[in-house]
């Protein structure tokens, strides 16, 4: 507010914007607009124009007769989802893991951060926190490598020690039942370190006369925590938790197409990998279209509501 | 920053002094440092296997359970990696969409964050409101291939360069920084006769260097470790880039390209070291920017800036 009083103020440079015409202000400011074009075409180009392709999802489309020509089938498309075999099975799917890695996998950043901020000596923490945000930056293909190298059944290197423990080895990459808790660690590995960095930005903003005054007055570390620590932390939590259940049909396609084989197909097919596998390699594109489609108004409204909720209890939203 | 930081720990330990710990806290105390540092050690010890087997000897990584010092160095699987070439081509195809796709990544974020940056800017809002919904939702995954195809795109870097060239997320953070920074300065050169570009490049560009590096760090790391549009959008082998070739190498179970192999000259490669060495060349120049990036992401530059 100050700024723009500042700048009518100061006269020549931006005179009676409120008043121009709004070519002539465009024409005043060329240079702003100018710079503005190369974006403005990106988010049309490569951003708005296939939102427009979804019309794609209610025709008969085929690549020969092109968007235009393709007959126009309503909502067959989705019927034929909806009804299919596979819709239950990437529900299933999809909520499973994502529900798991709710309950493991969300709270582990909050956990670990609280334990780093338990953690006085500063060198131990920095070289801690150090180690814990480098998975973050490593490609899906790298860590699957390395997973791969770790838990294959014939010589990965732990399946190595539990036969010489029990005897056989655990197929963990070939069996659908280990599917979710398989993509659930790679998770928590991948991003808990990382995770933690917004929840210690929360906590680094704690004022410290508030726990010197609860000491003097006697409580312990435990009802420091529950009183002080974890209500500076509660506004970030609903945040995350939002982007969470925003994101609660995105699994993610790269780590779970990575982990996906023949074996667990069963257990591995999710709403992301279904796109791509019926889409692109299946060229059914209009069914693919419609599933993807399902999901991403599913979690458009997901997101809305949740970022609604936090608002409604008083919490920063973040749309 | 750093001050403030030096400050707060000699506080605490004055505040430790004053309050002596019961032994019970003092235990407590040693399990969250065990804990957290071996926390800290499950994370690096799966690179330190793979960088130990990629020098081993395949004898070794047979016969030997888990280490992270090999017996007997070995630089056979490089040697081998360095003969058949395939890897050190997605090393360069990935270099080429890194570098030309970072440029153009920061040339449309950095010239569409800047005007939006200035609240008088007429159209502003709508424009805001533009990006924001496509955080919310976008055409998919069908549609945009079909019309990259339409593009002529398919099978180009250009798609991978070009799909992404702005994110929102990183527009807002960098819409945000230049919002906050002082106004007097490009006030004095627009009174001087400063056309508005000349603003951008020659003042506020140079003052928004934190912010400049960290978001180019982040689309970086994004494309060098990008897999699935290049899967999907690049179909030529000579266009594969490093993240497909470790997958074929390690995952496909294909091993290297031996087809032009003299086994008998030559010797077999080795299987398990190969896909070691092979993971860390793919590795390695994320470890080697690792540290610029920690610097930058430290300062919490990227929490919390959505909104605004």
């Amino acid at each position: 507010m100050a700024k723009t009083a500042k700048r009518k103020s100061s006269g020549s440079a931006v005179v009676m914007d409120k008043k121009l015409p709004f070519w002539k202000f465009v024409l005043h400011h060329k240079g702003l607009y100018l710079m503005l074009l190369p974006g403005l075409l990106y988010f049309i180009i490569f951003r708005y124009i296939p939102m427009a392709g979804i019309i794609i999802a209610f025709q008969n489309y085929s690549p020969f007769k092109g968007i235009f020509g393709s007959q126009f089938v309503g909502l067959q498309n989705f019927r034929n989802f909806f009804r299919g075999a596979d819709f239950m099975m990437l529900l299933k799917n999809t909520l499973g893991i994502s529900l798991l890695s709710l309950v493991l996998y969300f709270p582990a950043p909050i956990i670990l951060s609280l334990f780093l901020n338990e953690i006085r000596h500063s060198g131990y923490k920095r070289v801690v926190q150090t180690f814990i945000y480098v998975p973050h930056f490593i490609s899906w293909v790298i860590v699957a490598s390395i997973t791969y190298q770790l838990l294959n059944v014939n010589d990965g290197i732990v399946n190595v020690l539990i036969t010489k423990l029990t005897g056989s080895p655990i197929n963990f990459l070939g069996k659908a039942k280990y599917f979710k808790g398989l993509i659930v660690g790679q998770s928590i590995w991948k991003e808990t370190g990382y995770g933690t960095i917004i929840f210690l930005a929360a906590l680094a903003g704690v004022d410290m006369q508030l726990y010197e005054a609860a000491r003097i007055d006697g409580a312990g570390r435990w009802r420091l925590m529950w009183h002080i620590t974890l209500p500076s932390i509660k506004g970030t939590v609903i945040m995350m938790l939002i982007l969470r259940v925003g994101g609660l049909l995105n699994t993610g396609y790269e780590q779970i197409f990575l982990m996906r084989n023949d074996l667990n197909v069963k257990a591995a097919e999710v709403f992301d990998t279904y796109v791509y596998m019926k889409g692109i390699r299946g060229a059914q594109y209009s069914l693919s279209t419609a599933a993807g489609l399902f999901k991403s108004v599913v979690s458009m409204i997901l997101v809305l509501s949740a970022n609604w909720l936090a608002k409604k209890f008083g919490e920063r939203g973040i749309y | 920053m750093a001050k403030a930081k030096e400050d707060k720990v000699v506080y605490h330990t004055a505040r430790q002094n004053k309050i002596k710990k019961s032994v019970g806290d003092r235990i407590v105390d040693v399990l969250i440092y065990v804990i957290v540092g071996l926390i800290g050690i499950s994370t690096l010890l799966p690179f330190l296997y793979v960088i130990a087997g990629s020098f081993a000897t395949e004898k070794e990584l047979t016969e030997r359970a888990f280490f992270i010092i090999p017996h007997e160095i070995s630089f056979n699987a490089y040697y081998y990696i360095a003969k058949t070439g395939e890897v050190f081509r997605g090393l360069k195809n990935s270099l080429f969409v890194t570098i030309v796709g970072t440029f153009v990544n920061m040339l449309f974020t950095t010239t569409f964050a800047y005007p939006l940056s200035k609240s008088y800017l007429r159209g502003r809002n709508g424009l805001l409101n533009m990006v924001i919904v496509t955080m919310l939702f976008g055409g998919g995954m069908i549609p945009t291939f079909i019309w990259m195809q339409t593009l002529h795109l398919y099978n180009t870097f250009w798609v991978l360069i070009l799909m992404g060239a702005i994110n929102p997320f990183n527009m807002i953070i960098v819409k945000n920084f230049f919002q906050d920074l002082p106004a007097e300065l490009e006030e004095a050169a627009r009174v001087d006769g400063c056309s508005d570009l000349r603003i951008f490049g020659q003042i506020v560009l140079p003052l928004s260097k934190p912010v400049i590096a960290s978001i180019s760090l982040f689309y970086a790391v994004g494309h060098w470790n990008d897999y699935f549009s290049a899967m999907i959008y690049l179909k030529d082998s000579s266009k594969e880039v490093v993240q497909i070739v470790l997958r074929r190498i390690v995952l496909l179970a294909g091993g290297i390209d031996t087809s032009q192999f003299d086994y008998e000259a030559q010797g077999t490669p080795p299987d398990k070291a190969v896909k070691m060495a092979a993971t860390m060349f793919a590795t390695i120049p994320i470890l080697v920017v690792y540290p610029f990036v920690q610097k930058y992401f430290a300062k919490g530059v990227m929490v919390g800036a959505v909104k605004g």
